[in-house]
């Protein structure tokens, strides 16, 4: 086989995806800043109003910095791990490296990420933050997220093929997230004894690394920085296993 | 002197039959038991083809037709033997393949044009030609699920020509383009050929093998029934067919 560049392939995937979401749509776009804003009303109403949680200035931004990482990982992951069985039909019939399906899954909503990262940065700047230095390491955090949302991706797109149920341990999996990744509370309310527990999953990493560059405007904490990085290349390299593994037989199951 | 392009050796494609619900408790099944049924999709198949060969692959439905170009164009893993293909593979294996219904025509070529291993630079290049070989027209700025399947046909037959594929294996789908298209195809693949390319086809159109290819492989039930010069094997398969027919009384 001869060596190829499959980047022109990746970006038309992306694109595809991106296309395929937005042509039939009126509003576009606005839905993806919708849906946070109207998430960081709702919380912001029931910990401010009916749980009062008073050592948390402007909660509204607070919660948005959790909401922001979660929903993209949230999302990232369920729409990657369909992704070889919604594309089986490409898988079956056209030869082309398959780890490329499900990372373009994941970096065609990357695209949402970022404009939702951009509405994230224009609230925080309307709340009466400054800019400073730290905003710098957003992208290399974020970036983390990504390859970790990655590996995980291509472990259970491999796996939805030959169980079906996979979709639905995501599914179950991202609704428990929610409630134990800190978004509507803070580190600092954790018990001591689960922080350093907490900083290993890579999505709490990201929240709490946001909180540190934008609202307290100093840098995460590297211990913090280096267990997102450790557990994010693990996932990636253990995705690329197991996809390895399993991928020879994706024709016979789709 | 000249080069094997495709080579089999003792290729068998084995289904176990099991759903993927089911797959768990075969799994567990075959640990305890080692009682699995198996289905052989191919069984033993061996050839080799060179530089401008053309094979057409016959048989009745479920023989084993379109699961041999899949394995030749590696895109299933053969539980036996070896595959060997060098080369770029183009396969029509199935009409609109890679091809989506919500984007434009001009979208999907490009789609399909990434696909097929081709970049950025070369799809630019030929982008109008293949268009034009297509003789789409107009419409290409039309979302696909506005064509008609000739329409899609053609569209997914100029990129694999476009993308100068060193093996090409077309499956069935040339039936669906009308008399005038099938003539500038064939015209098409015949060039192709005389370039040294090598091509592997199935079809139920005897009359298209016979202009297309010299060799043919008569398969039946995953099994090589007999292979060697064209017409010697159409005889021989169609009057195997004829007399398979249930009689009329």
């Amino acid at each position: 086989m001869r060596e190829r560049n499959y980047g022109f392939l990746l970006s038309n995937l992306i694109l595809r995806d991106f296309r395929i979401r937005y042509r039939n749509m009126s509003l576009g776009v606005f839905w993806s800043l919708l849906n946070p804003l109207i998430m960081m009303s709702v919380l912001t109403f029931i910990f401010t109003r009916i749980y009062r949680n008073s050592d948390i200035p402007h909660f509204h931004v607070f919660a948005l910095c959790g909401i922001i990482p979660f929903n993209f990982f949230a999302l990232a992951w369920i729409s990657g791990t369909i992704s070889i069985y919604s594309n089986g039909n490409l898988v079956k019939r056209v030869l082309f490296p398959r780890e490329i399906v499900p990372i373009a899954t994941v970096l065609a909503n990357c695209i949402h990420f970022l404009i939702q990262v951009a509405l994230l940065l224009v609230v925080v700047l309307l709340a009466g933050y400054a800019i400073n230095p730290y905003w710098l390491l957003l992208p290399v955090v974020m970036a983390f997220e990504v390859i970790f949302v990655c590996g995980l991706s291509l472990a259970s797109s491999a796996l939805d093929v030959y169980f079906r149920d996979v979709r639905y341990v995501v599914e179950s999996a991202n609704t428990l997230l929610f409630w134990l990744v800190p978004i509507f509370y803070s580190f600092s309310q954790i018990p001591s004894q689960f922080r350093s527990l907490y900083q290993y999953n890579p999505i709490a990493a990201v929240v709490l690394a946001s909180r540190h560059i934008l609202l307290e405007a100093k840098a995460p904490p590297s211990t913090l920085l280096w267990k997102l990085a450790l557990v994010s290349f693990a996932s990636l390299l253990a995705g690329l296993w197991i996809f390895g593994r399993l991928k020879r037989k994706f024709s016979d199951y789709l | 002197m000249t080069m094997t392009i495709v080579r089999l050796e003792n290729v068998s494609k084995i289904y176990s039959r099991k759903t993927g619900r089911q797959f768990f408790r075969s799994f567990l099944a075959h640990k305890l038991k080692r009682r699995q049924e198996h289905f052989y999709a191919l069984r033993q198949i061996s050839l080799r083809l060179e530089e401008g060969d053309s094979l057409a692959v016959v048989g009745p439905n479920g023989a084993g037709k379109s699961t041999l170009l899949s394995v030749i164009a590696g895109l299933c893993w053969p539980e036996e033997g070896i595959v060997e293909a060098n080369g770029r593979v183009a396969a029509l294996l199935e009409l609109g393949s890679g091809f989506h219904p919500d984007l434009t025509g001009a979208e999907n070529v490009r789609m399909n044009a990434a696909l097929l291993g081709m970049s950025r630079r070369a799809t630019t290049e030929k982008f109008d030609e293949i268009v034009e070989f297509s003789g789409i027209g107009e419409f290409i700025d039309e979302p696909l699920r506005t064509y008609s399947s000739g329409m899609i046909m053609r569209l997914a037959f100029s990129v694999a020509m476009n993308v100068d594929p060193e093996i090409l294996l077309i499956d069935e789908v040339l039936a669906v383009g009308d008399q005038a298209y099938q003539v500038k195809c064939m015209e098409k693949i015949l060039e192709l050929k005389q370039r040294g390319k090598v091509l592997i086809c199935t079809s139920h159109d005897a009359e298209m093998l016979k202009r297309l290819c010299s060799r043919a492989l008569w398969l039946h039930q995953g099994c090589v029934v007999d292979k060697g010069p064209l017409n010697e094997i159409l005889d021989a398969y169609e009057a195997w067919s004829a007399a398979s027919k249930p009689q009329p009384d």
